[in-house]
């Protein structure tokens, strides 16, 4: 699905990648951790295509297909979704409104007509209801004024909403309780199939603790300097990151 | 010949055939003589500082257009609002179109300025009305002294009028260059409610200059809506001088969707002559190339009690200007005062120029008096977000621009005009809007 080779970043002159290298196979689930400042939201933000980055060197490919040169819309259209660490607001345009907009997009991209009403509405009902989303909360300006939980629980609502085949949650769990946890990694996991993937960025262990991962990578410094099962999770968790960093001198 | 000098020559003809012994006669005479010795504004006056007419006044206008056009109603029709039933009032190179227009006497009256000035049915209203809010500086003195022909709107008391009234000005480019100074009264009584849409249209690309003034008097418990729609040709130029009175308990809104023209200049001033009363002064503007648009607002709050709301978003792209003043002025008697006012400009380009200026001029001291002046760039992140999302860079631009203009459409009461205008928005940022925002 995704195959990253020897990616290296810069940004303002720099450099924030060094050389980073990633498979993601259909229907596994890979967490990125790492401290602060390891280049983990750089990452997220690179395969999604924003344009503040330069890929100095390296290759991203989707399903076979180079895409470090095509625009995050482009992307977005080849099964690419990323939830924001910080999602935006955007006053004056309604939940569903953006999410419709968004999808017949995609859609008008692939060649095909607008979703029909009907469809549209009944898939935003399941959705919805999937997420525990409040009809209400549907016709509110996008983020604005919504919690960090709604903030989040919105954006997996529009993942289930486009489909993605690869998903990158960029600290999807900072600012939820425990309950809304609970019910944006349920969402997740209804989501997931053999057909698609997803990498889930986190601190913390807690997230994994629902959505397990198959795979758990340490980046640190720009490169992932180590990788394990969902137990190195645990490990982290209980240890912090200092060891890894030893173990690198 | 300047074209002042032009004006002052056929000053004499026109009143020729006008009757000298009416109060009228008095009001444009004295009128002529205040520009007369006024001229024409020039940046040298503080309320033209970022407004130049220069490049515009050096047109050789016609001032009495005596060719004319033909005009075909599929021709125009597009520039109606055709999908309502409404009164129609439509002047063609400034003269009134029968043709065109659905006027009426039933109970109310909607019909022409030029039969209120001079049949005496309507005698007392032009004495109790007729240039009464209307200041005597410049342009407002120069179409005053022409004041003759235009929209004369009587709403009795009690009457809800069901239909929105649209007052329609087509030039047609009969002559090389056109200038004319409409002059529209309408006057609703108490607990009445009337519905207004204008607009001004040239049909060619020739040359033309409104001096527009329209005197609007709202009494005790009455409801006024203007939507005026600025979208012409870019070789028309507007300056529209409207007066609004409000009485008690009144409440008049105007919204000012400018999107076309080549100079357009709106002075918008409401003088608040009673308590409990809602003044409500709403734009949308989007230009580009060499557009330049200015409004200028007054609310004057007189007396207590009383509510003012202005908001006004500005979308400047190329090397487009614009202006925003808005002065607000709080009079030591008009204690309670809530005063609101708001002014977002977005610049798309480097080279758009906006100069906004709010003006609170406050002498009472139990008031609550707000404004908000932002200009700024379309946000990156929130574009990020939308492409992430697959919504192309171009059509997440319009949905940024538009959910940005959206309060200001969210007012508007006639659904009609509301997609009209949305309409118009979408043309204007070239992408098709995919639902109702």
């Amino acid at each position: 699905m995704l195959k990253i080779e020897n990616l290296q970043a810069t940004i303002e002159n720099k450099t924030i990648l060094k050389g980073l290298n990633l498979e993601v196979k259909a229907g596994e689930v890979h967490a990125i951790m790492g401290p602060n400042g390891a280049g983990k939201s750089t990452l997220a933000n690179i395969i999604a295509g924003k344009e503040e980055y330069e890929v100095t060197n390296g290759s991203i490919e989707l399903n076979g297909e180079d895409i470090s040169e095509l625009a995050p819309e482009e992307r977005a259209h080849n099964g690419v979704f990323l939830s924001f660490q910080y999602p935006v607001e955007i006053p004056g345009v309604s939940v569903t409104n953006f999410i419709k907009t968004a999808i017949n997009e995609t859609r008008k991209a692939k060649g095909l007509e607008d979703m029909p009403a009907k469809d549209m509405l009944k898939m935003i009902r399941e959705k919805s209801e999937l997420l525990e989303i409040d009809r209400k909360f549907l016709s509110r300006s996008l983020n604005e004024g919504f919690s960090g939980g709604e903030k989040k629980r919105n954006e997996i609502f529009q993942m289930a909403m486009l489909e993605p085949k690869l998903a990158i949650l960029d600290e999807t769990d900072s600012g939820l309780d425990i309950d809304a946890l609970r019910i944006v990694a349920n969402g997740v996991n209804k989501l997931k199939s053999k057909d698609n993937a997803v990498i889930v960025i986190t601190h913390y262990q807690r997230l994994l603790d629902y959505i397990v991962p198959d795979f758990v990578h340490v980046l640190h410094d720009g490169k992932i300097v180590k990788t394990g099962d969902a137990s190195l999770a645990l490990e982290l968790e209980a240890k912090g990151y200092d060891w890894i960093k030893q173990e690198l001198v | 010949m300047e074209l002042k000098d032009k004006i002052l020559s056929q000053y004499v003809a026109f009143e020729n055939d006008k009757d000298i012994n009416s109060d009228v006669h008095e009001i444009r005479s004295e009128a002529f003589k205040n520009f007369e010795s006024l001229g024409f504004p020039t940046k040298k006056l503080e309320a033209w500082k970022y407004t130049s007419l220069n490049s515009v006044l050096k047109q050789d206008y016609s001032l009495f257009p005596k060719n004319e056009n033909a005009v075909e109603l599929a021709d125009v029709k597009k520039y109606f609002i055709h999908d309502i039933d409404a009164y129609k009032l439509v002047f063609i190179d400034g003269k009134y179109s029968s043709f065109l227009s659905q006027t009426t006497h039933d109970t109310i009256d909607v019909c022409l300025m030029s039969s209120a000035l001079s049949k005496p049915k309507y005698k007392a209203v032009i004495e109790n009305y007729f240039n009464k809010v209307a200041q005597k500086d410049n342009l407002t003195s120069l179409n005053t002294a022409f004041a003759n022909e235009g929209a004369y709107i009587y709403i009795p008391k009690n009457v809800e009028v069901e239909k929105p009234i649209q007052i329609i000005n087509f030039t047609t480019g009969s002559e090389a260059a056109t200038m004319l100074q409409p002059r529209n009264l309408i006057v609703v009584e108490q607990n009445a409610h009337v519905q207004i849409i204008e607009r001004h249209q040239s049909l060619t690309s020739n040359p033309a200059l409104t001096n527009l003034v329209t005197e609007v008097f709202a009494a005790k418990d009455a409801t006024v809506d203007i939507y005026k729609i600025q979208n012409d040709d870019l070789n028309a130029s507007l300056v529209d001088n409207s007066y609004i009175e409000q009485k008690s308990n009144s409440v008049v809104s105007v919204h000012t969707f400018s999107f076309g023209g080549n100079i357009t200049r709106n002075n918008l001033n409401f003088y608040q002559k009673g308590e409990h009363i809602d003044s409500i002064l709403k734009g949308i503007t989007i230009i580009e190339g060499k557009q330049h648009v200015d409004h200028h607002t007054l609310v004057h709050h007189i007396e207590p009690n009383c509510e003012s709301h202005q908001d006004y978003k500005g979308i400047y792209n190329e090397r487009s200007t614009g202006v925003f003043n808005g002065k607000v002025i709080v009079e030591k008697e008009a204690q309670k005062t809530n005063a609101y006012q708001q002014n977002n400009n977005i610049l798309i380009s480097d080279k758009a120029t906006i100069n906004a200026k709010p003006q609170l001029e406050i002498f009472a001291d139990d008031v609550k008096c707000s404004h908000g002046c932002t200009i700024g760039q379309l946000d990156d992140n929130a574009l990020f977000y939308m492409q992430q999302r697959g919504i192309p860079k171009k059509e997440g631009k319009a949905l940024l621009m538009f959910a940005f203009a959206n309060t200001v459409l969210e007012s508007v009461k006639i659904p009609e005009v509301k997609q009209r205008i949305a309409k118009i928005i979408a043309n204007k940022l070239n992408v098709k809007i995919g639902f109702d925002l």
